[in-house]
């Protein structure tokens, strides 16, 4: 595992002066992903976010190969540049060796993209896939998708006087892949920049599909202050909204266990999206929210064999 | 030296494909492409290719990976139908935009709905603005033939689009013909090994690949594939000159059979050509004027062998395996009128709508399509201009 300095002393493979929003989480997640594989890498990533502030004609801010096929193909897309690298190296007309990492944003994953990831995942291509999960389709302005959390104030699932934001609760993608018993499967926070970059070294260096799942906070998707976001997946993992664990050898572990679980308010409370949920005629909603992430956690402290 | 084979056209296609060895094949079933990527499979299970197979969860995927695997420097290819060919329609736009020499066989079957699953060129017809090369062929030999000179095409310098080689669903795709393949090693050497300019495995001269085009710039990139495509006919004919060098096939852009005196002609593609060949030399033995002109190469579209060809034509029918709606007639016939009207010809003209759904078409349908002509060679007048051959009332 790298220290700190070595990763902060290694060449960028994605230069600054994109154009993503002041505190954008899902940016930084990219530079600490990017800076965790030290040698080369070839990328592909979803429409979305981070592809339209980082491609914008004639500027790039990719120092490394990097390919944007479609919305939903970034998995199948970078499967087939690795088919390539399998192929060519075979012939020796590649000699380097080259990882392969996919991006895509919750929209372009959990969604409109999980058939193209499963697909990339059940064929075993040798290669990561990190979701950087948003939590809505931020890109487009912020509608909802399924990972967006129960309740959360979006623009295709607003609160109003009668509905109260989005009805169901968020898909758990990570399950899902874990499913496909791939080679590894993380859930990850930049908050935590230690685990997160353990994991990708660890998801680079076995032979396989690998996954990881970031929650990316974003300002003005959750509507929190721009200096907030470390603190917003600091708040996410420490509510267990979001537990940090790894699926390796067929078996689940977490990786950070909090001291002291925190009460979902606690991270919700910060957010305008949640506003509504800590008014008192909505505070069943919030209830529910709670139940939900406790439900979770259980059966994940289960499934990883650990005290309840 | 060739080889005369008994094969399908979905077998000469997957023998053209075992030469041309790809580097990267992205594989899916759907009816009647399924038997030609089955031999393919075969072919590399039993280690006669080098090829990385992509067994893939779509055709969306398909193109996908395919478009992934030639930005990575490849040679990639893969195969698909009618629904299929429509599932991958956003990637197909985007693998010409990327200018990747895209080989991609499509074995045209009719588009859904209602579902079907024989022949019609509904399918690529869509495609047929999707900056892709579109070659359809007569037979299983010219199925062969077509696929390999297809990467030669594609991968010119001066071009570096792709292109779909086309064989008429279950007629071509299932029907046993003898073909004559090349050599192996004439192949190989006839398509070269293929350098791409860039690559995303060039690490050294990272390369961004399909950047966010704005106001200020996808203008021109849309001209220069319009540029590109207007470079691809005169290479398709060296090309196809070279090819007859080596496997005595020569082809040109369109065929013109019986033309040369003919007073009234047909324009069609495909396996009905075969038929239709048959019907003018029965009408030609009987004394009649007629000739027929097959266009090979349809997108980009023949405009100026087409005007040379039609010049002494005095009535013409264009026969279309496809249906357009709310247009004033198939596809053909549209683009072939638009091409004689802005050459100031005044052409009389009829549109024959046939096969659509694998429905047969034979001899009798041709001799009716060319006995209207008489009618219009008299007059000079077309009574009724879109019509249905082989139709129920």
């Amino acid at each position: 595992m790298a220290s700190l300095k070595e990763l902060a002393a290694r060449e960028q493979k994605l230069a600054p002066g994109h154009r993503a929003c002041a505190g954008c989480i899902p940016a930084l997640t990219f530079h600490q992903v990017l800076r965790s594989a030290p040698g080369h890498v070839v990328a592909s990533c979803a429409t979305g976010c981070i592809e339209v502030v980082t491609t914008i004609y004639p500027y790039t801010a990719w120092k490394i190969p990097f390919i944007h096929n479609a919305f939903e193909n970034s998995a199948a897309t970078i499967s087939g540049v690795e088919a390539a690298y399998q192929a060519l190296k075979r012939k020796g007309k590649v000699t380097k060796d080259i990882k392969f990492i996919g991006f895509g944003g919750d929209g372009g994953t959990y969604d409109i993209g999980l058939q193209s990831l499963s697909g990339a995942m059940e064929r075993g291509h040798d290669m990561l896939y990190v979701c950087y999960d948003n939590e809505a389709y931020m890109n487009t302005g912020i509608q909802r998708s399924s990972a967006t959390p129960f309740a959360a104030d979006t623009k295709t699932a607003p609160v109003g006087k009668v509905r109260k934001g989005k009805k169901q609760y968020p898909k758990n993608l990570t399950e899902i892949i874990i499913a496909h018993d791939v080679a590894y499967a993380a859930q990850a926070s930049p908050s935590f920049w230690r685990d997160l970059n353990k994991k990708v070294e660890k998801a680079l260096s076995i032979e396989g599909p690998a996954f990881i799942n970031v929650l990316a906070p974003c300002p003005p998707g959750w509507r929190f202050p721009t200096e907030m976001g470390i603190e917003m997946g600091k708040l996410a993992v420490d509510t267990c909204f979001w537990p940090l664990y790894e699926f390796e050898n067929h078996k689940r572990k977490l990786t950070y266990k909090p001291k002291e679980k925190l009460p979902l308010s606690e991270w919700t409370k910060h957010q305008g999206r949640f506003r509504h949920l800590h008014q008192e005629e909505n505070k069943h909603l919030l209830e529910l929210a709670q139940q939900e992430v406790d439900r979770r956690w259980k059966e994940l402290l289960f499934l990883c064999g650990e005290p309840a | 030296m060739s080889k005369i084979m008994g094969l399908s056209g979905n077998e000469a296609v997957a023998h053209a494909m075992r030469q041309i060895n790809p580097d990267v094949a992205a594989v899916y079933p759907i009816t009647p492409q399924t038997e030609l990527m089955h031999q393919f499979a075969e072919f590399h299970s039993d280690g006669l290719v080098d090829t990385e197979l992509v067994l893939v969860e779509s055709e969306h995927s398909a193109m996908s990976a395919t478009v992934g695997a030639a930005a990575a420097g490849a040679r990639a290819m893969t195969a698909t139908s009618a629904n299929g060919l429509a599932l991958m329609w956003e990637i197909v736009y985007i693998a010409s935009s990327l200018r990747l020499p895209i080989v991609m066989p499509v074995v045209n079957r009719a588009l859904s709905g209602p579902i079907n699953i024989h022949c019609d060129h509904s399918d690529t017809m869509g495609a047929r603005d999707s900056g892709w090369i579109q070659i359809f062929s007569e037979n299983g030999q010219e199925a062969y033939d077509n696929a390999v000179m297809a990467v030669k095409i594609s991968e010119n310098k001066t071009i570096l689009l792709p292109t779909m080689v086309t064989l008429d669903g279950f007629i071509l795709s299932h029907t046993l013909e003898r073909v004559e393949i090349l050599e192996d090693n004439e192949v190989k050497k006839f398509i070269g090994e293929y350098h791409p300019e860039t690559s995303l495995l060039d690490v050294d001269k990272p390369s961004t690949y399909g950047a966010l085009d704005l106001q200020d710039y996808y203008f021109e990139h849309k001209r220069q594939q319009f540029e590109a495509m207007g470079n691809v006919l005169p290479v398709i004919e060296q090309v196809s000159k070279e090819y007859g060098k080596l496997s005595g096939r020569d082809y040109g852009l369109i065929e013109k059979y019986r033309v040369d005196d003919a007073e009234r002609v047909i324009i069609l593609m495909g396996s009905s050509v075969g038929t239709a060949k048959d019907t003018v030399d029965d009408l030609r033995n009987a004394g009649e004027k007629v000739g027929l002109i097959k266009i090979r190469v349809y997108r980009p579209f023949p405009y100026n062998a087409l005007r040379e060809a039609l010049k002494h034509v005095k009535a013409l029918a264009v026969l279309d395996r496809a249906i357009s709606f709310g247009t004033f007639g198939g596809p053909v016939f549209t683009d072939v009128r638009a091409m004689l009207f802005g050459n100031g010809v005044s052409l009389p003209m009829m549109n024959y709508i046939y096969g659509l759904g694998g429905r047969d078409i034979d001899k009798a349908q041709i001799r009716l399509a060319f006995d209207s002509l008489k009618d219009v060679v008299k007059t000079g007048k077309v009574k009724k201009e879109v019509n249905f051959l082989g139709l129920r009332d």
